[in-house]
């Protein structure tokens, strides 16, 4: 049995919360899309299949809804109103997207609906909260990053180069992991004797708190970080971390060298590549081998052996990267004890082997067109009530008859 | 106000972001969260510990300031587990705990003796929630990660870059809070699996997964049609997949002072280009011209916004109904942004050592179980004698005792 096994949710189609739906909807709840009758947006957002545009043949639409089931209503139709009604009457959860009033205007608020359904876990995920005007201005997940946080702290160390977004609609997820939890931890409250309730998750607030340093570097010390590329913004200018390999592909070298046992296993795999007699520095290296106790970090650049040490261990490491690949030069430092990352594309992680091993490709028939489509597996599950993909996306209006039959 | 997990107990063995983020929320709803440490290293095992930043003035292992942002609510005490009273106290902790969590590497807690196994035999229906970079099986699951790496290996580094540049990546841990996420739902999946089962379970979370879903799309248009972002050029601050044009993070009047904007409409880009009032922006009238053209684009409209102020134009453009924002500075978005100072985000906790400080609230409000977070991150082995004596009932002289024999 999947845990949401039983668990129904009512989903009003919004980019900004397909992906909290489907989360759900893996995880087995029985998550019902309702769209207008023109369909979702996002059934118009690229990729295509065989980059033929059409509203079956969205991959983005695929990912999102996967597990769902597919209703088509009119809501400013008094009949599709009333079908919504009853839907949401023996829903357990309500997740929308919607502008600030018009629920209100549709009889359609929280407290309308709980009077039918006082259990019903309502939960709106909109870009500043259901309260503020702000959520009515039109927006992209690139604009709400620019507003939350995470833009200023993302780029290069040039900082005639704007910052930059990460990508991957992350300001809309980030949101979604929020709204998810939200419903489990009201799931809980309602399961244990409590009720239903509404909830109020900002996509704005949400990336202002997933900033790491940035928000209570500020609220603590009102530091201010700045961008440096491809590492953690600071108040002053830390080393660089990334290297480009001899295969052109770049590696975040984390951490250098800090422990003996890491010097000598670095000095040995420069030794196995053949590189001791072009290193000079390989004495140092050896002296950290060899060096007993902890080393005080605090003596960097101000011991001449320690910091000898020190840049050694870094030097090494560009040493070897320039030789190797950036996969072996992942697995060669991680066999040796440091936490390195190759930088992957997303098809190459997956790609990778341990993610195959961890079956992080799953299989979604698509029927119509008679193929088996892989897709990005569990981002957990739980091993008594394991995540799956039930089916694909719907098609537009797939389940009107089924749940509105003849009505 | 009721709170929505009063009444679960966690054994807490989670640290720095990516753990001790998961717990956070569950302590913020109620439940009682108990973080152990080490006494021998003062709990250093949390490089955040005693981390920066610091209040003005302060300094120590008691003034972490992201170890108070990451811990609020919660109860710490110390167990020296080296010693067999320490394990008998940690095996009578977790006989009347819902929930062990940990971020440690791989097989540590194991190495301890209390792998899942031993835990289920102190109590049957306990649920063990593990979260490590690159998980309990598979070819790297011995491998050494933290946020940065998780973010590299995943294909999230990858995919935030501009053109010609080397990858730009994240400036912070996004995986570690997006991996305390994951582990806080994990937690929640497994309670609510136990409420309505009665059966406990161990999930092994980890946190290259979870991340390695988040560009579903790109990962589609890999297995359907074949194509890689290796094969694309990247431009992150573009609309996914060419969707809009202009997409950009464009150039302001002043030091470092940009602005986010985006047309998603042809309406809204006719908006803008009224705006604007140029003949240059006759040649991208239709989306097609201004995708095929988007760097010349990206050119125009940077010369222009160069002249504005940002905050004016954020307003000029919202009012004409165009996508827009500031790139807002830590200081102008957490006291300046009164959306989000009005929504309640920057809740004040009473920190022992540290006095009052702003934290991290959470962006969402329960209308009946809404979040309280009020205390501050615990100094290291506050509630050690509380919880010894007052919830697994030692009598007090005995505590003394164990804090003499270097047991706590």
């Amino acid at each position: 049995m999947s845990v949401l096994a039983g668990v129904r949710v009512i989903e009003l189609a919004s980019e900004r919360v397909a992906f909290a739906g489907k989360l759900l909807a893996d995880m087995g709840a029985d998550v019902i899309l309702v769209e207008p009758p023109a369909g979702d947006a996002a059934r118009h957002y690229p990729p295509f299949v065989d980059d033929v545009p059409g509203p079956e043949r969205s991959l983005h639409f695929w990912h999102y809804n996967t597990s769902k089931r597919g209703v088509t209503l009119d809501l400013s139709d008094s009949a599709d109103q009333a079908r919504l009604r009853r839907l949401l009457a023996d829903a357990d959860v309500f997740l929308e997207s919607q502008p600030t009033t018009r629920l209100a205007a549709l009889g359609l608020d929280y407290t309308d609906l709980a009077s039918a359904n006082p259990g019903l876990v309502h939960v709106a995920v909109t870009p500043y909260g259901r309260q503020r005007p702000e959520s009515d201005l039109p927006e992209t997940d690139l604009t709400l990053m620019a507003a939350g946080g995470p833009v200023w702290s993302c780029g290069y160390d040039d900082h005639s180069l704007p910052p930059v977004r990460g990508w991957g609609f992350q300001a809309y997820h980030t949101a979604c992991h929020y709204a998810v939890m939200s419903v489990f931890t009201a799931l809980l409250y309602r399961q244990r004797g409590g009720g239903g309730q509404f909830i109020d998750v900002s996509v704005a607030a949400a990336c202002n708190v997933t900033t790491e340093g940035a928000s209570y570097g500020w609220l603590v010390a009102e530091a201010t970080l700045q961008r440096q590329t491809g590492r953690h913004a600071s108040v002053t200018p830390t080393g660089e971390t990334q290297m480009r390999c001899a295969d052109g592909r770049w590696v975040n070298t984390g951490v250098p060298p800090r422990f003996p046992e890491e010097f000598a296993r670095l000095l040995a795999w420069i030794r196995k590549l053949d590189l001791e007699a072009s290193f000079p520095e390989a004495v140092f290296l050896e002296m950290g081998a060899d060096w007993e106790g902890p080393f005080d970090l605090s003596l960097i650049g101000s011991d001449d052996t320690v910091t000898a040490i020190f840049g050694a261990g870094r030097e090494g490491l560009k040493l070897v990267a320039q030789r190797v690949s950036a996969q072996e030069f992942f697995e060669g430092c991680q066999h040796a004890g440091l936490a390195v990352g190759v930088i992957n594309s997303p098809e190459e992680a997956l790609e990778d082997p341990h993610f195959r091993a961890r079956g992080m490709q799953v299989p979604v028939h698509h029927e119509a067109l008679d193929r088996t489509i892989m897709y990005p597996g569990a981002p957990f599950s739980l091993p008594l009530a394991p995540w799956r993909i039930a089916r694909r996306a719907p098609y537009l209006g797939e389940h009107n008859a089924e749940l509105f039959g003849d009505d | 106000m009721p709170q929505a997990l009063a009444g679960y107990r966690i054994c807490d063995f989670t640290g720095q972001l990516a753990g001790a983020g998961a717990t956070k929320w569950l302590a913020a709803f109620g439940a009682e969260v108990i973080r152990i440490e080490d006494p021998v290293r003062q709990g250093r095992w949390d490089i955040l510990r005693g981390a920066p930043p610091f209040k003005p003035g302060q300094r120590g292992i008691d003034h972490g300031g992201a170890f108070n942002n990451h811990n609020t609510e919660k109860l710490g005490i110390t167990l020296n587990l080296k010693t067999d009273k320490a394990k008998a106290i940690l095996r009578r902790l977790v006989a009347i705990s819902d929930v062990v969590a940990e971020n440690f590497a791989a097989g540590v807690l194991e190495r301890w003796g209390f792998g899942y196994d031993a835990l289920k035999t102190i109590r049957p229906d306990i649920i063990y929630v593990s979260n490590c970079g690159f998980g309990r099986a598979g070819p790297y699951s011995r491998f050494k990660t933290w946020g940065p790496i998780v973010q590299a290996v995943s294909g999230l580094t990858y995919t935030s870059a501009l053109p010609a540049q080397p990858p730009a990546g994240w400036g912070y841990s996004y995986m570690d809070h997006t991996g305390g996420y994951y582990m806080a739902m994990a937690i929640l999946a497994a309670l609510y699996h136990r409420e309505r089962t009665g059966e406990g379970q161990w999930v092994d979370l980890a946190c290259t997964d979870a991340a390695l879903t988040l560009n579903g799309p790109a990962l589609l248009d890999w297995t359907v049609n074949g194509r890689g972002q290796r094969d694309m050029p990247i431009n992150s601050n573009r609309s996914q997949f060419g969707a809009m044009a202009p997409h950009g993070i464009y150039g302001c009047a002043g030091d470092d002072a940009w602005i986010a904007i985006a047309c998603r409409t042809q309406t809204q880009w006719e908006m803008l280009a009224q705006l604007i009032d140029a003949p240059w922006t006759t040649a991208f009238r239709t989306l097609a011209q201004r995708l095929a053209n988007e760097d010349a684009l990206d050119g125009h409209l940077s010369t222009w916004t160069s002249a504005w102020d940002k905050y004016a134009l954020e307003a000029v453009l919202r009012e004409r109904g165009i996508p827009a924002s500031a790139v807002q500075k830590p200081a102008e978005r957490v006291d300046g942004d009164p959306a989000i100072r009005d929504f309640g985000l920057w809740p004040t906790v009473r920190h022992t050592a540290m006095g009052e400080v702003r934290v991290d609230g959470l962006p969402v409000h329960f209308s009946r179980t809404d979040w309280r977070i009020e205390r501050g991150g615990p100094c290291l082995s506050e509630h050690t004698d509380h919880v010894l004596t007052r919830l697994l009932g030692l009598p007090a002289d005995e505590v003394a005792a164990l804090h003499e024999e270097g047991v706590l």
